[in-house]
């Protein structure tokens, strides 16, 4: 049986040498969380080119010319827009699975192997990470 | 030794809609970044291709639940771990307010850029 005790203020990010592996799993939700959130109103921002996009001729669509095919095409052409896709990617990757883990946590299963699924979270997602690279960066240089 | 931790407290509408819309989303993001970077590349991307499948309904319908749920779910974790900051009284409210009118700006700003592709609700 887990047993309840005073965790101290984890909202104090100066006690990070005390912290053990919960809540570290917490603080990078928290941190993947945020990127995820400020990245969904970029994406939108960027995908809303569609809107003009979506008035001019079906010549300039089916040749590629509108202002939102070179929009992301002028994006992936960068090379750092790439690199900051498999950041994206590892983010997203992160969040996933440790969401996964505090969603059978929360179910009652794996309380005692937090630790564990944890590290389990990390290795996967950088695994996860390092196979996509080849994708990602296909083209861009 | 085993801890909780959350920026929720368990129990509540708010959590239990994060879960739920976090088992959603566990599924939904990963099929859209598999779909989007690794069955077609990013610098393929183009209006036609785009808007041939936002012109499925089933596609439309899956983006536009995509689009409600992950702001909500992506929102409220901003509030909840505001308030874990200890955000109250005044600040608090304001922070809610701008949330929600964010909100509702990218949820409609999403929604008119998947009807330029659809050409509308593709019925």
């Amino acid at each position: 049986m887990s047993q309840s005790h005073n965790r101290g203020l984890i909202e104090d990010f100066g006690r990070w040498r005390e912290f053990r592996a919960g809540m570290w799993a917490w603080i990078f939700h928290k941190f993947t969380g945020w990127v995820l959130v400020g990245y969904l109103f970029t994406h939108i921002a960027v995908l809303s080119t569609a809107i003009p996009a979506s008035g001019q001729e079906t010549a300039v669509l089916q040749a590629g010319d509108d202002v939102y095919t070179q929009t992301i095409v002028t994006l992936e052409e960068l090379l750092l827009v790439r690199i900051l896709e498999v950041g994206l990617l590892a983010v997203a990757v992160f969040h996933i699975l440790n969401g996964t883990r505090l969603l059978f946590i929360d179910l009652g299963v794996g309380l005692e192997s937090q630790d564990k699924s944890f590290y389990a979270s990390l290795i996967l997602t950088g695994l996860i990470t390092v196979a996509s690279v080849p994708t990602f960066l296909a083209g861009a240089f | 030794m085993a801890e909780r931790y959350s920026s929720f407290t368990p129990g509540g509408t708010m959590w239990l809609l994060q879960r739920i819309t976090a088992a959603f989303l566990i599924v939904v993001l990963a099929f859209h970044f598999f779909l989007l970077h690794f069955v077609n590349h990013a610098d393929e991307v183009s209006f036609i291709v785009s808007a041939a499948r936002m012109e499925t309904l089933s596609y439309y319908s899956l983006m536009i639940l995509f689009l409600v749920t992950a702001t909500f779910h992506g929102v409220n974790g901003v509030y909840n771990a505001l308030i874990n900051q200890g955000l109250t009284g005044r600040k608090k409210q304001a922070v809610k307010t701008t949330l929600i009118v964010a909100s509702v700006v990218l949820i409609v700003q999403g929604v008119r850029t998947a009807n330029a592709w659809a050409g509308g609700v593709p019925l």
